[in-house]
This record gives C-alpha cells, structure tokens and sequence, in this order.
C-alpha cells in the first residue's frame, strides 16, 4: 500500500516516505456529534490497530533477544495518542511524541520502517544506530527526536512554534507533545508549560495518566484530585478525557487541538487511562494491582474502539479483519526489511559530535 | 536600526573612541540583529531593561519582536532556542549569570548538545554565559562553567579575553552551525577597553600569542589572560620572558599553537579561574604531557581557583582565584626548576 514497502530496497534513510496517511479532517463537527467524522475515526482506528501490531510484534522480537537495547510500548495508549496524531496535519504541525506514542507516532505519518530500523540497530534508521527505540525523530519534518529527560520536550514544541511565530507563519499551526502522569512533576514540564502560556502558543500537552510513573502510583507522584486543576493555574484551557474511550478522545482531543489552532493559547488535556504492559518488556508490571487491571481503565482501548467503529456503523468487522491482515502483512515487511540491513559500522561511523570543521580557514581581513 | 547602531562603535571607523568589553557584545548582538533575520535574543530583562548587565541596552526598541524577555525559566528557555533552531533560527539566549545555567544544564548538554549527532541536524544556538568572579558576587554570581560544558561532546565553547574577541567571537560564534557556549567575563565588562572593536580577527579555534617570551609559557583564557599578562609584566623586571597564549575557545583547544610555545620554552603553567578539580587546565597539561613530553624541561604546572565555593568577600574571593603575586610565584616554581 505504502511506497516505502513497494519491495525496492531503501538505501539511505531520507527516501524513506513521511507523508502523512490521510487528508487533514476539519474538527468543526466534533461538538456536533463526534460519530459524524466517520473518516476521522476509522483513520485514528487504523493507526492504533497499526501500532497495537507493530508492538505485538516489537515485543516478540524483544523475548526472542532480537532488539538492541529496551522495548517501550504504549498498549492502552493507543487511543489518546492516536487521536492527537490524527488531528495534527504532518507538514504543518509539530509532534513531540514520547514514550508510549507508536500509534501517534504513525497517524502522524512516521513510517514502520523508522520504527523497525531504530529497534533493529539498523545503520539505515533516522538514528543510524546512534540512538534506540522510542529515541527517534525527523525534526526536519516536525517531530523532534525525544531525549529520555521528560518534561524536556515541553519547550522543545514552544520553541519550534515561536519561531513560526518570528518568521510569520504560525497561523494555523499547532504544536503538541505526549507525556506522562510523572512527567507532571518535573521543573521542565512546569518551565515549559508556563512559557507556552506566558507566550499563548498554539500548543496542546496531552497527559496519559496511567496511573503509574514506572511503578510509583499516583499517590506517590501527586497531591492534588485531578492533574487537569493545574491547568487553570497556569491560565491554560484543560480537559478531562477517558483515555480508553476513541469517541470521546477523538471529542475532546479533537477540540482541544481546534482550540489552540484557533487562537485559544495552550490547552492541557488529561487522559485517564492503564498502561496494558510493564514500563518496559523488562518489566512485568506485577505493582499494578489486579482490581485496576480489571476495572474500568483495565479495558482495552483498541478492543473498545473496535466495537464502537461496529456499533456506530463506521466500519464493518471484516473490513476490521481485512486491515488486521493488510496491517500485519506491512509489520512484516518492515520488520524482514530492518532485519535484512547491515549494522552501523564503527569503522565507517563519522566520530564527530559537530558539523563544524576545524581549523576554520584564516578569514580574509575585514 | 542603523539610527541605533550609530549610537555604538562603528566597525569601519578607526576614531579613537573607547569601547568596552560590553560594548562590543552590545555592539555584536546589534549587527548580528541588523544583518541576520534568524537572530533573535531571548533572556531575562533583556528587552526594554536592556540586561542585568546592559549587554542588550537599548536593542529591543531598535529591533523590535527580535528582543523577549524570558520567565524564570533557564530549562525552558534552552528548550525554546532548540526549537526554535530546529526551525531554523539562530538565537541567542542570555544567561542573567552563568551559574544559573546549572538549571539549564539538561537542555544544553542533552538537547543542544547530541541533537546533531543523533539526528544529523545540527542546532545553532548560542548562549551567553557572564561568567567568572567579581568582587562581593559570592558563591552563586561568579562561577566559571567552561570546563563543565566543555567536557560534554557537541559544544563549542568560546572564552574571549579582548574587546575585538568579544565582538568578532561573538558574531563568529553565531556563524556557525554547532551550540555555542560562549562564556564572557563579568570583571572585564567595563574594566577592559579598548580603542576599537577592530583587532586581529582569528578564526574560532585558533589561539593567540599576546605576548612573546622564551623562558615559560604561561595558558591562559578570559579574565586571566589579563593576570598573566601582569605577573608576566612583573618577572620581565627580573630579566624572564614569560610568552603568553591565549586560547580564546578551550573547545576546540588550539594544541599546535600550545606545543609551538612550549617548544620555544620547555616550561609550561596551565591558568583559569575554575575550580581546580579536572577541567580546562588539567586537559591543556594532560595534552601536553601527552603529545609534548620531550618539550618539556620542567613539570607542566595548573594553577586555578581554591577547592571551595566562590566567597563573598571582596578579602576571601581575591585570594581564591589565581592573582599575579599567586602567578608569579608558580612561575618562579617552574623557572627555577
């Protein structure tokens, strides 16, 4: 279907297709009646399904001591970080994704094969195997690579948007980054956050609350009701969302993201929701007690919104089927292509940290 | 713009008008404002107050929306310029005092600094550090960070010693594609002058002989340039040539220009204002002893700050750091060897 599995072997990274998957969707009907953008839905319901796969897959290749370093995934998130992907136009917008963020990661329109190739160690990544796994980004195309530092990418997104601003093209655009319930203690978050606000940049923050900072609860990371009251603190618009529910994050989501690229300065969205693995695939994630595991945020989000996609007559199950399959069958290729390119090379490998060269040439006198 | 320009020092002119260290930071932001569209400053009490410092006077009414003011926020400010380059501008962000730049110590050596390695797209930004002690400035006003960032891979980090090295290292350092530390010190902001801004104009990366001798050499960059300078002005009445190299960037270090010297006088004294532990004077003796251990007649010696915080009082922090009595008296050590 995509260009870049087309079977013609890609030789340098920068071939590699980043146009996003689907036409920009105008949000307008989102108050209306959030059914109505059959389009929409099927589009975030489609990332999601591509990520729970391409994780399914990350994970087996993980135990079967296949990956180069850790194995994050965002099961339970796909929802939430979907949504957002979907509704930022690639091109325009900017998308800081995070840890947990296959899924808008790839409604945004980052390709399998970036995500592969970084987990592989293939020389042929964005990374070139100079960094792994949820490290990977094409600033050039509006996704910045995150550092493992969270909260750090909060300014980041500022900074990409006041430069629009300078340079008299941020009309329309927006910014926006993923983090977590923990990252919502770091000085980086709140320095960012707070700049975004004091500059009222078009910036969305979506907080996947998953109830557990790798295994510090909430409790633990947090003193007040809900993570949303911060953003009045900040002079922000904040939403509240079931992070598990596709109808009501491509609702709330969806307007938030209008929001702020209508003019309305940040927005802070928090999503309630379980992460459906460990931290890592390191990790069991045996300190999640088994009352929230089966309790309302337990449920499964790409189970949900399949069901709703059904009820709602957006999708009919075989067609479900028929992506399940298609979506499998792009997992493998970019998986086998990954597999099939070389290691970075230390011999080859250009040692330098600068674009600089010295000595600079003497310059001509002034 | 030009109207403001012409209140500062033109470049062109040789009048015989004196400008200071500051000044010719004022006057490189100005022409790099007037000349780059992608610069732009970003601080605290920067724009209309003109800078803790006024190193920014007076440049946010000639340039108007190129000036901010920033919150208190040195993480995000960092954060915001690397956005900001990665979209293709060129900012420069005060530091109110290097010391503060602890708080943005994640963003620059994090963020700035591995961006072009991991992604291949590099990120020129520059941020200006005064740094270094001043009478009465105590602990968290006077440090001097250069080693510290200097240790991390993907930083340039600048320390001009001349009003002409502020002006052209500053308007240099902008040029070019990578982060830049440029680290200027506090006690030569109005203290050191000059006839011009115009000076011998070096490449980045390139040291300097400022003064020419043959029985030791003395290493020296920023502020102690200027010590060394004395304590060498002092033995010279003794009948020693202390030659004296400034390093102008510790990254990259200019090591030819240093084994040349220590060629010519077999003696080597590493100088900085630093704390003593690691850091740029034990990289330039580490170095030499490496590639120059047959030039050597003498041990290769540092000399640097006292192993405490900065003091405060004016008594303590003048005997903390290295002074030309302290310098002339590790000379002696080394010339009598």
């Amino acid at each position: 279907m995509n260009h870049e599995f087309s079977g013609k072997r890609l030789q340098v990274s920068h071939s590699v297709s980043y146009a996003p998957r689907v036409p920009h969707f105008d949000l307008q009907p989102f108050t209306d009646g959030v059914v109505k953008n059959r389009d929409f839905l099927r589009s975030v319901f489609q990332s999601m399904l591509r990520a729970r796969l391409l994780e399914n897959k990350l994970s087996s290749l993980y135990k079967a001591g296949k990956i180069v370093g850790g194995v994050y995934l965002g099961r339970g998130q796909e929802a939430v970080s979907a949504t957002l992907g979907t509704a930022l136009i690639q091109g325009t917008d900017f998308f800081a994704p995070l840890i947990r963020d296959q899924a808008g990661r790839t409604a945004f329109g980052e390709p399998l094969i970036d995500c592969t190739r970084t987990y592989l160690g293939s020389a042929e990544g964005p990374m070139r195997g100079r960094d792994g796994n949820i490290h990977r980004g094409r600033p050039e195309k509006g996704m910045p690579a995150m550092i493992s530092h969270l909260g750090a990418q909060v300014p980041v997104i500022a900074g990409m948007l006041f430069a629009k601003r300078l340079q008299g093209t941020l009309e329309g655009r927006v910014g926006a980054t993923c983090i977590g319930d923990g990252a919502t203690s770091t000085g980086a978050f709140h320095e960012g956050l707070n700049l975004a606000a004091v500059e009222r940049l078009p910036m969305v923050v979506i907080v996947g609350n998953n109830q557990f900072a790798y295994s510090t609860p909430n409790d633990r990371q947090f003193a007040c009701a809900d993570l949303v009251e911060r953003a009045r603190g900040y002079g922000i618009g904040g939403f509240s969302v079931d992070g598990t529910d596709l109808l009501a994050c491509a609702s709330v989501i969806g307007e938030a993201v209008k929001r702020a690229r209508s003019g309305g300065g940040p927005q802070l969205v928090v999503a309630q929701l379980l992460r459906l693995s460990g931290h890592g695939e390191h990790d069991d994630g045996s300190y999640v007690p088994s009352q929230l595991r089966s309790g309302h945020y337990g449920r499964d989000c790409v189970e949900i919104a399949m069901r709703q996609l059904v009820e709602h007559g957006l999708a009919t199950a075989n067609e479900i089927l028929s992506w399940q399959e298609q979506f499998a069958d792009e997992v493998q290729r970019a998986v086998a292509q990954a597999q099939q390119e070389a290691a970075p090379d230390p011999y080859l490998e250009e040692w330098s940290a600068l674009s600089t060269v010295f000595p600079i040439p003497q310059h001509s006198a002034q | 713009m030009v109207r403001a320009f012409h209140r500062f020092p033109n470049p062109s002119a040789q009048r015989p008008v004196s400008v200071t260290y500051i000044d010719a930071i004022r006057a490189a932001q100005e022409t790099l404002l007037r000349t780059d569209p992608r610069v732009f400053l970003y601080g605290q009490d920067i724009a209309t107050f003109g800078g803790a410092f006024k190193a920014t006077k007076g440049l946010s009414e000639a340039f108007p929306n190129r000036v901010f003011d920033a919150p208190i926020s040195e993480d995000a400010m960092i954060g915001l310029a690397v956005g900001a380059a990665i979209e293709g501008m060129r900012p420069i962000v005060e530091m109110q005092f290097a010391d503060f730049s602890s708080i943005a110590f994640n963003q620059i050596v994090n963020q700035a600094a591995t961006h072009f390695y991991r992604t291949g797209m590099p990120i020129p930004l520059t941020v200006r550090l005064p740094s270094g002690g001043t009478p009465g400035s105590g602990p968290f006003h006077s440090q001097s960070m250069e080693g510290i960032y200097a240790q991390y891979p993907g930083l340039i980090v600048l320390t001009p010693a001349t009003v002409s090295d502020a002006y052209h290292m500053l308007i240099d350092g902008v040029g070019l594609d990578d982060p830049v530390i440029y680290c200027e010190h506090k006690f030569l902001y109005r203290w050191l002058k000059a006839k011009s801004i115009n000076g011998d104009h070096l490449p980045i990366g390139q040291a300097r002989i400022i003064r020419p001798g043959k029985h030791a050499t003395v290493v020296a960059y920023s502020a102690m340039v200027h010590e060394a300078v004395r304590a060498a002005d002092r033995l010279q009445q003794d009948g020693w040539e202390i030659e004296v190299v400034d390093l102008r960037s510790v990254k990259p270090l200019d090591l030819d220009t240093i084994l040349a010297s220590v060629a010519r006088t077999g003696r080597l004294l590493a100088l900085g204002e630093a704390f003593p532990w690691g850091g740029v004077t034990a990289e330039i003796v580490s170095r030499v002893s490496e590639e120059g251990f047959h030039l050597l007649d003498a041990p290769p010696q540092r000399l640097n700050a006292r192993d405490t915080p900065v003091p405060y009082h004016p008594k303590l922090w003048a005997a903390h750091r290295p002074t030309p009595e302290s310098i002339c008296e590790a000379l002696r050590k080394l010339l009598t060897f």
